[in-house]
Protein backbone atom coordinates (compact mmCIF):
# COMPACT_ATOMS: atom_id res chain seq x y z
CA UNK A 1 0.00 0.00 0.00
CA UNK A 2 2.96 2.08 0.66
CA UNK A 3 3.82 2.38 -3.17
CA UNK A 4 0.72 4.00 -3.58
CA UNK A 5 0.21 5.85 -0.72
CA UNK A 6 3.98 7.83 -0.81
CA UNK A 7 3.32 8.39 -4.71
CA UNK A 8 -0.02 9.76 -4.48
CA UNK A 9 0.39 12.96 -6.84
CA UNK A 10 2.56 10.42 -9.30
CA UNK A 11 -0.54 7.94 -9.20
CA UNK A 12 -2.80 10.84 -10.06
CA UNK A 13 -1.27 12.16 -12.97
CA UNK A 14 -0.37 8.48 -14.50
CA UNK A 15 -4.49 7.55 -14.29
CA UNK A 16 -4.98 11.18 -15.31
CA UNK A 17 -2.72 10.10 -18.65
CA UNK A 18 -4.78 6.83 -18.76
CA UNK A 19 -7.86 8.77 -18.99
CA UNK A 20 -6.67 11.51 -21.27
CA UNK A 21 -5.45 8.71 -23.88
CA UNK A 22 -8.95 6.67 -23.11
CA UNK A 23 -11.46 9.64 -24.11
CA UNK A 24 -8.84 11.79 -25.97
CA UNK A 25 -8.00 8.45 -28.68
CA UNK A 26 -11.93 7.12 -27.73
CA UNK A 27 -13.06 10.94 -29.32
CA UNK A 28 -10.79 10.50 -32.26
CA UNK A 29 -11.75 6.91 -33.00
CA UNK A 30 -15.69 7.24 -33.03
CA UNK A 31 -15.04 10.26 -34.99
CA UNK A 32 -12.92 9.06 -37.54
CA UNK A 33 -14.27 5.25 -37.11
CA UNK A 34 -18.21 7.12 -38.02
CA UNK A 35 -16.71 8.61 -41.36
CA UNK A 36 -14.58 5.33 -42.58
CA UNK A 37 -17.79 3.27 -41.34
CA UNK A 38 -19.87 5.82 -43.77
CA UNK A 39 -17.61 5.08 -45.96
CA UNK A 40 -17.77 1.57 -45.86
CA UNK A 41 -21.28 1.00 -46.77
CA UNK A 42 -22.09 3.96 -49.36
CA UNK A 43 -22.65 3.61 -52.42
CA UNK A 44 -19.55 5.00 -53.93
CA UNK A 45 -16.94 2.30 -55.17
CA UNK A 46 -14.06 4.81 -54.34
CA UNK A 47 -15.02 5.66 -51.05
CA UNK A 48 -15.44 2.04 -50.29
CA UNK A 49 -12.07 1.40 -51.69
CA UNK A 50 -10.44 3.71 -50.01
CA UNK A 51 -12.11 2.62 -46.54
CA UNK A 52 -11.33 -0.63 -47.08
CA UNK A 53 -7.26 -0.06 -47.40
CA UNK A 54 -7.24 2.05 -44.40
CA UNK A 55 -9.31 -0.62 -42.38
CA UNK A 56 -7.03 -3.41 -43.53
CA UNK A 57 -4.04 -1.66 -43.65
CA UNK A 58 -4.37 -0.31 -40.34
CA UNK A 59 -5.84 -3.32 -39.05
CA UNK A 60 -2.93 -5.25 -39.88
CA UNK A 61 -0.04 -3.08 -38.58
CA UNK A 62 0.70 -3.44 -34.84
CA UNK A 63 -0.20 -0.58 -32.71
CA UNK A 64 3.11 -0.26 -31.32
CA UNK A 65 4.16 0.32 -34.80
CA UNK A 66 1.55 3.32 -35.28
CA UNK A 67 2.49 4.88 -32.44
CA UNK A 68 6.27 4.40 -33.21
CA UNK A 69 5.54 6.21 -36.27
CA UNK A 70 3.68 9.08 -34.33
CA UNK A 71 5.86 9.25 -31.96
CA UNK A 72 9.41 9.46 -33.91
CA UNK A 73 8.56 9.69 -37.09
CA UNK A 74 5.93 12.22 -37.57
CA UNK A 75 7.99 15.22 -35.66
CA UNK A 76 10.51 14.51 -38.21
CA UNK A 77 8.49 14.85 -40.75
CA UNK A 78 6.62 17.73 -39.82
CA UNK A 79 10.30 19.50 -38.42
CA UNK A 80 8.46 20.80 -34.82
CA UNK A 81 8.25 18.86 -31.44
CA UNK A 82 4.98 17.89 -30.50
CA UNK A 83 3.86 16.68 -27.71
CA UNK A 84 4.24 12.78 -26.76
CA UNK A 85 0.76 12.44 -25.14
CA UNK A 86 -0.87 14.04 -28.02
CA UNK A 87 0.92 11.90 -30.54
CA UNK A 88 0.07 8.80 -28.45
CA UNK A 89 -3.50 9.81 -28.24
CA UNK A 90 -3.98 10.63 -32.47
CA UNK A 91 -2.06 6.91 -32.50
CA UNK A 92 -4.70 5.24 -30.95
CA UNK A 93 -7.48 7.06 -32.29
CA UNK A 94 -6.58 6.39 -36.33
CA UNK A 95 -5.79 2.52 -34.84
CA UNK A 96 -9.12 1.94 -32.99
CA UNK A 97 -11.04 4.03 -35.77
CA UNK A 98 -10.84 0.89 -37.72
CA UNK A 99 -12.41 -1.32 -35.33
CA UNK A 100 -14.90 1.26 -34.64
CA UNK A 101 -15.53 1.99 -38.42
CA UNK A 102 -16.27 -2.11 -38.72
CA UNK A 103 -18.55 -2.53 -36.04
CA UNK A 104 -20.93 0.30 -37.40
CA UNK A 105 -20.57 -1.55 -40.93
CA UNK A 106 -21.33 -4.82 -39.21
CA UNK A 107 -24.11 -3.29 -37.35
CA UNK A 108 -25.82 -1.53 -40.23
CA UNK A 109 -25.66 -4.76 -42.28
CA UNK A 110 -27.59 -6.95 -39.56
CA UNK A 111 -30.81 -4.75 -40.10
CA UNK A 112 -32.75 -6.97 -42.48
CA UNK A 113 -32.75 -5.52 -45.93
CA UNK A 114 -36.48 -5.58 -45.72
CA UNK A 115 -37.03 -3.30 -43.00
CA UNK A 116 -35.56 -0.42 -45.29
CA UNK A 117 -37.46 -1.49 -48.31
CA UNK A 118 -40.51 -1.47 -46.40
CA UNK A 119 -39.71 2.20 -44.91
CA UNK A 120 -39.26 3.31 -48.58
CA UNK A 121 -42.26 2.05 -49.86
CA UNK A 122 -44.01 3.58 -47.22
CA UNK A 123 -42.91 6.92 -48.91
CA UNK A 124 -40.03 7.89 -46.12
CA UNK A 125 -37.20 10.07 -47.42
CA UNK A 126 -33.70 8.98 -46.94
CA UNK A 127 -33.38 10.64 -43.46
CA UNK A 128 -36.61 9.32 -42.42
CA UNK A 129 -35.14 5.77 -43.30
CA UNK A 130 -32.34 6.14 -41.78
CA UNK A 131 -33.97 8.14 -38.40
CA UNK A 132 -36.73 6.08 -37.46
CA UNK A 133 -36.06 2.65 -39.07
CA UNK A 134 -32.12 1.66 -39.79
CA UNK A 135 -30.34 3.82 -37.09
CA UNK A 136 -32.68 2.60 -34.25
CA UNK A 137 -31.92 -0.81 -34.88
CA UNK A 138 -28.42 -0.65 -35.93
CA UNK A 139 -27.43 1.17 -32.75
CA UNK A 140 -28.94 -1.36 -30.75
CA UNK A 141 -26.71 -4.18 -32.78
CA UNK A 142 -23.68 -1.83 -32.05
CA UNK A 143 -23.68 -1.01 -28.91
CA UNK A 144 -22.00 -4.47 -27.28
CA UNK A 145 -19.39 -4.64 -29.66
CA UNK A 146 -18.75 -1.15 -29.39
CA UNK A 147 -17.99 -1.49 -25.63
CA UNK A 148 -15.71 -3.94 -26.72
CA UNK A 149 -13.35 -1.54 -28.89
CA UNK A 150 -13.51 0.67 -25.54
CA UNK A 151 -12.34 -1.87 -23.35
CA UNK A 152 -9.68 -2.81 -25.70
CA UNK A 153 -8.72 0.62 -26.25
CA UNK A 154 -8.21 0.95 -22.70
CA UNK A 155 -6.18 -2.13 -22.22
CA UNK A 156 -4.20 -0.15 -25.17
CA UNK A 157 -3.62 2.63 -23.77
CA UNK A 158 -0.64 1.53 -21.90
CA UNK A 159 1.05 0.93 -25.28
CA UNK A 160 1.88 4.73 -24.77
CA UNK A 161 4.08 3.64 -22.20
CA UNK A 162 6.92 2.70 -24.42
CA UNK A 163 6.69 5.83 -25.68
CA UNK A 164 7.45 8.40 -22.73
CA UNK A 165 4.21 9.25 -22.12
CA UNK A 166 3.24 8.88 -18.05
CA UNK A 167 -0.05 6.86 -17.59
CA UNK A 168 -0.93 3.52 -15.71
CA UNK A 169 1.48 1.57 -17.69
CA UNK A 170 4.74 3.47 -17.36
CA UNK A 171 3.97 4.07 -13.38
CA UNK A 172 6.98 1.92 -12.52
CA UNK A 173 9.44 3.79 -14.64
CA UNK A 174 8.49 7.33 -13.08
CA UNK A 175 8.56 6.44 -9.86
CA UNK A 176 10.77 9.14 -7.85
CA UNK A 177 13.46 7.37 -5.99
CA UNK A 178 15.82 5.02 -7.68
CA UNK A 179 13.12 2.34 -8.98
CA UNK A 180 13.62 -0.15 -5.99
CA UNK A 181 13.52 -3.69 -7.74
CA UNK A 182 10.97 -5.22 -4.26
CA UNK A 183 8.75 -2.10 -5.73
CA UNK A 184 8.01 -2.53 -9.27
CA UNK A 185 6.49 -6.32 -8.68
CA UNK A 186 3.85 -4.14 -6.15
CA UNK A 187 3.37 -1.48 -8.75
CA UNK A 188 2.91 -3.72 -11.66
CA UNK A 189 0.00 -5.61 -9.51
CA UNK A 190 -1.26 -2.65 -8.31
CA UNK A 191 -1.40 -1.43 -11.92
CA UNK A 192 -2.74 -5.26 -12.98
CA UNK A 193 -5.87 -5.08 -10.15
CA UNK A 194 -6.81 -1.43 -11.41
CA UNK A 195 -6.81 -2.83 -15.43
CA UNK A 196 -9.16 -5.62 -14.34
CA UNK A 197 -11.56 -3.03 -12.04
CA UNK A 198 -11.67 -0.80 -15.17
CA UNK A 199 -12.48 -3.69 -17.46
CA UNK A 200 -14.41 -5.88 -15.14
CA UNK A 201 -16.73 -2.53 -15.20
CA UNK A 202 -17.08 -1.72 -18.67
CA UNK A 203 -17.80 -5.19 -19.02
CA UNK A 204 -20.67 -5.20 -16.82
CA UNK A 205 -21.85 -1.86 -18.34
CA UNK A 206 -21.83 -3.46 -21.28
CA UNK A 207 -23.74 -6.40 -20.18
CA UNK A 208 -26.47 -3.87 -18.45
CA UNK A 209 -26.55 -1.81 -22.43
CA UNK A 210 -26.94 -5.20 -23.60
CA UNK A 211 -29.73 -6.73 -21.81
CA UNK A 212 -31.36 -2.90 -21.55
CA UNK A 213 -31.75 -2.55 -25.67
CA UNK A 214 -32.06 -6.25 -26.48
CA UNK A 215 -34.16 -6.60 -29.54
CA UNK A 216 -35.88 -9.65 -30.44
CA UNK A 217 -35.77 -10.58 -33.85
CA UNK B 1 -24.84 -3.68 -55.33
CA UNK B 2 -27.72 -5.20 -54.56
CA UNK B 3 -29.42 -5.73 -51.03
CA UNK B 4 -28.14 -2.52 -49.05
CA UNK B 5 -30.43 -1.39 -46.24
CA UNK B 6 -29.29 2.06 -46.82
CA UNK B 7 -29.63 3.18 -50.51
CA UNK B 8 -31.83 2.17 -53.93
CA UNK B 9 -30.80 1.28 -57.02
CA UNK B 10 -29.55 4.92 -57.77
CA UNK B 11 -31.44 6.84 -60.10
CA UNK B 12 -29.89 9.47 -63.08
CA UNK B 13 -29.02 12.55 -60.28
CA UNK B 14 -27.72 10.07 -57.54
CA UNK B 15 -25.61 8.74 -60.17
CA UNK B 16 -24.22 12.12 -61.37
CA UNK B 17 -24.07 13.24 -57.27
CA UNK B 18 -22.38 10.06 -56.33
CA UNK B 19 -19.64 10.21 -59.26
CA UNK B 20 -18.66 13.93 -58.18
CA UNK B 21 -18.66 12.51 -54.27
CA UNK B 22 -16.25 9.66 -55.93
CA UNK B 23 -14.13 12.53 -57.70
CA UNK B 24 -13.58 14.39 -54.43
CA UNK B 25 -12.79 11.44 -52.78
CA UNK B 26 -9.83 10.97 -55.03
CA UNK B 27 -9.00 13.89 -55.07
CA UNK B 28 -8.81 14.30 -51.03
CA UNK B 29 -6.65 11.21 -51.33
CA UNK B 30 -4.33 12.36 -54.02
CA UNK B 31 -3.70 15.73 -52.06
CA UNK B 32 -2.98 13.58 -48.69
CA UNK B 33 -0.51 11.35 -50.39
CA UNK B 34 0.94 14.63 -52.20
CA UNK B 35 1.38 16.38 -49.12
CA UNK B 36 2.91 13.30 -47.21
CA UNK B 37 5.72 13.07 -50.28
CA UNK B 38 6.32 16.56 -49.99
CA UNK B 39 7.06 16.27 -46.33
CA UNK B 40 9.25 13.40 -47.37
CA UNK B 41 11.24 15.57 -49.97
CA UNK B 42 11.46 18.66 -47.85
CA UNK B 43 12.84 16.83 -44.89
CA UNK B 44 15.27 15.10 -47.26
CA UNK B 45 14.05 11.25 -46.74
CA UNK B 46 13.97 10.36 -50.22
CA UNK B 47 17.50 11.74 -50.48
CA UNK B 48 20.06 8.49 -51.51
CA UNK B 49 22.53 9.10 -48.47
CA UNK B 50 19.39 8.23 -46.27
CA UNK B 51 18.97 4.80 -48.03
CA UNK B 52 22.47 4.26 -47.72
CA UNK B 53 22.53 1.74 -45.08
CA UNK B 54 20.14 -0.12 -46.68
CA UNK B 55 22.24 -0.86 -49.77
CA UNK B 56 24.57 -3.41 -47.53
CA UNK B 57 23.76 -7.20 -47.24
CA UNK B 58 24.96 -6.94 -43.45
CA UNK B 59 21.84 -4.60 -42.76
CA UNK B 60 19.32 -7.11 -44.52
CA UNK B 61 20.62 -9.51 -42.49
CA UNK B 62 19.89 -7.96 -39.21
CA UNK B 63 16.03 -7.52 -40.53
CA UNK B 64 15.93 -11.86 -41.66
CA UNK B 65 17.34 -12.10 -38.05
CA UNK B 66 14.71 -9.68 -36.73
CA UNK B 67 12.01 -10.91 -38.28
CA UNK B 68 13.12 -14.07 -37.21
CA UNK B 69 13.12 -13.36 -34.02
CA UNK B 70 9.69 -11.91 -34.12
CA UNK B 71 8.27 -15.05 -35.61
CA UNK B 72 10.36 -17.41 -33.12
CA UNK B 73 8.41 -15.60 -30.85
CA UNK B 74 4.81 -15.65 -32.24
CA UNK B 75 5.53 -19.65 -33.21
CA UNK B 76 6.22 -20.60 -29.57
CA UNK B 77 3.07 -18.36 -28.35
CA UNK B 78 0.73 -19.25 -31.34
CA UNK B 79 1.39 -22.81 -30.03
CA UNK B 80 0.95 -22.56 -26.73
CA UNK B 81 -1.72 -20.19 -26.92
CA UNK B 82 -4.07 -23.10 -28.98
CA UNK B 83 -3.09 -25.49 -25.61
CA UNK B 84 -3.81 -23.25 -23.27
CA UNK B 85 -6.88 -22.50 -24.66
CA UNK B 86 -8.11 -25.76 -24.78
CA UNK B 87 -7.13 -26.83 -21.46
CA UNK B 88 -8.71 -23.46 -20.05
CA UNK B 89 -12.09 -24.00 -22.40
CA UNK B 90 -12.27 -27.81 -20.92
CA UNK B 91 -11.99 -26.13 -17.78
CA UNK B 92 -14.53 -23.78 -18.01
CA UNK B 93 -16.86 -25.99 -19.51
CA UNK B 94 -16.60 -28.34 -16.94
CA UNK B 95 -19.41 -30.17 -14.76
CA UNK B 96 -17.15 -29.75 -11.96
CA UNK B 97 -18.10 -26.80 -9.74
CA UNK B 98 -14.31 -26.96 -8.06
CA UNK B 99 -13.10 -26.69 -11.34
CA UNK B 100 -15.19 -24.10 -13.23
CA UNK B 101 -15.27 -21.10 -11.04
CA UNK B 102 -12.06 -20.79 -10.39
CA UNK B 103 -11.03 -21.68 -14.17
CA UNK B 104 -13.86 -18.90 -15.26
CA UNK B 105 -12.27 -16.26 -13.09
CA UNK B 106 -8.53 -16.81 -14.51
CA UNK B 107 -9.88 -16.52 -17.60
CA UNK B 108 -11.58 -12.94 -16.73
CA UNK B 109 -8.55 -11.74 -14.94
CA UNK B 110 -6.52 -12.86 -17.95
CA UNK B 111 -8.07 -11.09 -20.40
CA UNK B 112 -8.74 -7.89 -18.38
CA UNK B 113 -5.13 -7.58 -17.73
CA UNK B 114 -3.45 -5.63 -21.06
CA UNK B 115 -0.60 -7.68 -21.72
CA UNK B 116 1.91 -5.06 -22.04
CA UNK B 117 1.25 -4.85 -18.08
CA UNK B 118 1.85 -8.68 -18.15
CA UNK B 119 5.06 -8.68 -20.27
CA UNK B 120 6.39 -5.93 -17.77
CA UNK B 121 5.59 -7.89 -14.61
CA UNK B 122 7.31 -11.17 -15.95
CA UNK B 123 10.25 -9.18 -16.93
CA UNK B 124 10.34 -6.73 -14.31
CA UNK B 125 8.40 -7.62 -11.50
CA UNK B 126 9.59 -11.53 -10.77
CA UNK B 127 13.02 -10.81 -10.64
CA UNK B 128 12.33 -9.55 -7.32
CA UNK B 129 11.15 -13.17 -5.88
CA UNK B 130 13.89 -14.52 -7.76
CA UNK B 131 12.31 -15.72 -11.23
CA UNK B 132 14.65 -14.03 -14.05
CA UNK B 133 13.81 -14.70 -17.63
CA UNK B 134 14.81 -13.25 -21.07
CA UNK B 135 12.47 -10.82 -22.88
CA UNK B 136 11.79 -13.34 -25.17
CA UNK B 137 10.43 -15.55 -22.60
CA UNK B 138 8.71 -13.08 -21.18
CA UNK B 139 6.81 -12.05 -24.97
CA UNK B 140 5.70 -15.39 -25.29
CA UNK B 141 4.29 -16.41 -21.87
CA UNK B 142 2.40 -13.01 -21.69
CA UNK B 143 1.31 -13.50 -25.45
CA UNK B 144 0.20 -17.32 -24.48
CA UNK B 145 -1.61 -16.46 -21.37
CA UNK B 146 -3.78 -13.64 -22.96
CA UNK B 147 -4.75 -15.30 -25.93
CA UNK B 148 -5.13 -18.70 -24.69
CA UNK B 149 -7.29 -16.80 -22.42
CA UNK B 150 -9.24 -15.08 -25.51
CA UNK B 151 -9.16 -18.84 -27.60
CA UNK B 152 -10.54 -20.51 -24.37
CA UNK B 153 -13.62 -18.03 -24.71
CA UNK B 154 -13.45 -18.33 -28.24
CA UNK B 155 -13.79 -22.84 -28.31
CA UNK B 156 -16.20 -22.13 -25.84
CA UNK B 157 -18.37 -20.01 -27.89
CA UNK B 158 -17.81 -22.62 -30.68
CA UNK B 159 -19.26 -25.62 -28.54
CA UNK B 160 -22.26 -24.03 -27.14
CA UNK B 161 -23.29 -22.61 -30.72
CA UNK B 162 -23.40 -26.05 -31.26
CA UNK B 163 -27.25 -27.69 -31.89
CA UNK B 164 -28.05 -29.51 -27.99
CA UNK B 165 -28.87 -32.65 -30.70
CA UNK B 166 -25.13 -33.20 -30.75
CA UNK B 167 -24.30 -34.05 -27.82
CA UNK B 168 -27.91 -35.54 -27.05
CA UNK B 169 -27.05 -38.17 -29.41
CA UNK B 170 -23.31 -38.83 -28.76
CA UNK B 171 -24.47 -39.76 -24.82
CA UNK B 172 -27.14 -41.93 -26.51
CA UNK B 173 -24.61 -43.74 -28.07
CA UNK B 174 -23.02 -44.23 -25.20
CA UNK B 175 -20.10 -42.12 -25.85
CA UNK B 176 -18.37 -41.01 -21.63
CA UNK B 177 -17.86 -37.21 -21.48
CA UNK B 178 -14.37 -36.90 -22.91
CA UNK B 179 -15.25 -39.12 -25.94
CA UNK B 180 -18.40 -36.99 -26.66
CA UNK B 181 -15.91 -33.67 -26.39
CA UNK B 182 -12.94 -35.01 -28.41
CA UNK B 183 -14.69 -36.84 -30.98
CA UNK B 184 -18.08 -34.61 -31.59
CA UNK B 185 -17.96 -31.51 -29.90
CA UNK B 186 -14.36 -29.95 -30.35
CA UNK B 187 -14.06 -31.24 -33.86
CA UNK B 188 -17.29 -29.19 -35.16
CA UNK B 189 -16.43 -26.26 -32.77
CA UNK B 190 -12.82 -25.49 -34.04
CA UNK B 191 -13.90 -26.25 -37.30
CA UNK B 192 -16.54 -23.35 -37.02
CA UNK B 193 -14.53 -20.81 -35.19
CA UNK B 194 -11.42 -21.35 -37.29
CA UNK B 195 -11.50 -18.11 -38.82
CA UNK B 196 -11.91 -16.50 -35.42
CA UNK B 197 -8.72 -18.71 -34.32
CA UNK B 198 -6.91 -17.43 -37.02
CA UNK B 199 -7.46 -13.73 -36.62
CA UNK B 200 -6.45 -14.11 -32.96
CA UNK B 201 -3.44 -15.48 -34.47
CA UNK B 202 -3.34 -12.22 -36.25
CA UNK B 203 -3.86 -10.45 -32.79
CA UNK B 204 -0.96 -12.47 -31.69
CA UNK B 205 1.87 -11.60 -34.19
CA UNK B 206 0.63 -7.76 -33.85
CA UNK B 207 1.37 -8.37 -29.85
CA UNK B 208 4.66 -9.56 -30.40
CA UNK B 209 5.78 -5.78 -31.44
CA UNK B 210 4.94 -5.23 -28.00
CA UNK B 211 8.34 -6.93 -26.63
CA UNK B 212 9.97 -3.49 -28.48
CA UNK B 213 9.13 -2.03 -25.39
CA UNK B 214 10.69 -4.29 -23.02
CA UNK B 215 13.82 -4.55 -24.91
CA UNK B 216 13.22 -7.65 -26.80
CA UNK B 217 15.02 -7.79 -30.41
CA UNK B 218 12.39 -8.06 -32.50
CA UNK B 219 11.98 -6.09 -35.70
CA UNK B 220 10.67 -2.29 -34.22
CA UNK B 221 14.19 -2.70 -32.19
CA UNK B 222 16.02 -3.13 -35.13
CA UNK B 223 14.57 -0.14 -36.78
CA UNK B 224 14.69 2.09 -33.63
CA UNK B 225 18.43 1.13 -34.03
CA UNK B 226 19.47 1.42 -37.12
CA UNK B 227 17.13 4.70 -37.32
CA UNK B 228 19.78 6.30 -34.67
CA UNK B 229 22.72 5.31 -36.62
CA UNK B 230 23.89 9.37 -36.99
CA UNK B 231 26.91 8.05 -39.19
CA UNK B 232 24.42 7.10 -41.59
CA UNK B 233 22.03 10.17 -41.34
CA UNK B 234 20.21 8.44 -38.92
CA UNK B 235 17.71 7.04 -41.52
CA UNK B 236 14.85 6.68 -39.12
CA UNK B 237 12.07 6.83 -41.37
CA UNK B 238 13.60 4.59 -43.83
CA UNK B 239 13.97 1.81 -41.82
CA UNK B 240 10.34 2.64 -40.29
CA UNK B 241 9.34 1.99 -43.43
CA UNK B 242 11.09 -1.39 -44.13
CA UNK B 243 10.42 -2.44 -40.49
CA UNK B 244 7.34 -1.84 -41.04
CA UNK B 245 6.04 -2.93 -44.48
CA UNK B 246 7.91 -6.68 -42.82
CA UNK B 247 5.31 -6.19 -39.87
CA UNK B 248 2.22 -5.37 -41.99
CA UNK B 249 3.22 -8.09 -45.13
CA UNK B 250 2.83 -10.75 -42.56
CA UNK B 251 -0.05 -10.07 -40.83
CA UNK B 252 -1.67 -9.13 -43.72
CA UNK B 253 -0.69 -13.14 -45.24
CA UNK B 254 -1.90 -14.55 -42.12
CA UNK B 255 -5.26 -12.17 -41.96
CA UNK B 256 -5.41 -13.67 -46.28
CA UNK B 257 -5.66 -17.06 -44.67
CA UNK B 258 -7.96 -16.57 -42.09
CA UNK B 259 -10.50 -14.76 -45.15
CA UNK B 260 -9.44 -17.88 -47.46
CA UNK B 261 -10.72 -20.44 -44.37
CA UNK B 262 -13.84 -18.17 -43.73
CA UNK B 263 -15.14 -18.22 -47.18
CA UNK B 264 -14.47 -22.16 -47.62
CA UNK B 265 -15.72 -22.37 -44.03
CA UNK B 266 -19.02 -20.15 -45.62
CA UNK B 267 -19.45 -22.83 -48.00
CA UNK B 268 -18.86 -25.92 -46.34
CA UNK B 269 -21.58 -28.26 -45.54
CA UNK B 270 -19.92 -29.74 -42.78
CA UNK B 271 -20.11 -26.81 -40.84
CA UNK B 272 -22.81 -26.06 -38.64
CA UNK B 273 -23.95 -22.52 -39.08
CA UNK B 274 -24.60 -20.16 -36.13
CA UNK B 275 -27.00 -17.56 -35.71
CA UNK B 276 -28.64 -17.67 -39.00
CA UNK B 277 -31.20 -15.18 -38.92
CA UNK B 278 -31.15 -14.74 -42.71
CA UNK B 279 -29.32 -11.11 -43.12
CA UNK B 280 -25.55 -11.28 -43.56
CA UNK B 281 -23.24 -14.35 -42.70
CA UNK B 282 -22.92 -14.11 -39.23
CA UNK B 283 -19.39 -11.99 -38.91
CA UNK B 284 -16.93 -13.38 -36.60
CA UNK B 285 -17.91 -10.58 -33.46
CA UNK B 286 -21.19 -12.62 -34.17
CA UNK B 287 -20.28 -15.79 -34.11
CA UNK B 288 -18.89 -15.38 -30.89
CA UNK B 289 -22.00 -13.45 -29.59
CA UNK B 290 -23.78 -16.55 -29.98
CA UNK B 291 -21.90 -18.29 -27.71
CA UNK B 292 -23.42 -15.43 -24.84
CA UNK B 293 -21.64 -14.62 -22.20
CA UNK B 294 -18.20 -12.20 -22.14
CA UNK B 295 -16.43 -13.83 -25.22
CA UNK B 296 -16.80 -11.21 -27.35
CA UNK B 297 -15.12 -8.51 -26.14
CA UNK B 298 -11.87 -8.79 -26.89
CA UNK B 299 -12.42 -11.16 -30.33
CA UNK B 300 -12.96 -8.57 -32.44
CA UNK B 301 -9.28 -8.67 -33.08
CA UNK B 302 -7.81 -5.91 -30.98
Amino acid sequence: MGVITDNLDLWGEAIGGTLVLFFGGGLIALVLGFIVGAMRVSPIPIARAVGAVYVNWIRNTPLTLVMFFFAFCLPILLQQRLSAIALATVALGIYTATYVAETIRSGVNTVPVGQAEAARALGLTFGQVMGYVVLPQATRSVIPPMMSVFIALLKNTTVAAGFSVLNLGSVRSWMAEPPRSENQLVVLLWVMVIFVVLVLLLAWLQRTLERKWRIAR
Amino acid sequence: MSGSVLYDVPGPRAVVRNRIIGAVTILVVLVFLGWVLWRFYETGQLSPEKWELFSYTAIWMLFLEATGNTLAAFGVAAVGAVLLGFILALGRMSDHGWLRVPVAWLVEVLRAVPVLVFMMLLYYGLPVVGIKMTPYWAVVIALIAYNGSVLAEVFRAGVESLPRGQSEAAYAIGLRKSGVMRLVLLPQAVRAMLPVIISQLVVTLKDTALGFIITYHELLYLVKLLGNQALYHSPLIPSAIIGGSIYVALCLALSYLAYLVEKRTRRSPKVVTIADDGGEPPTATEAIAAGRGLGKYDASGL
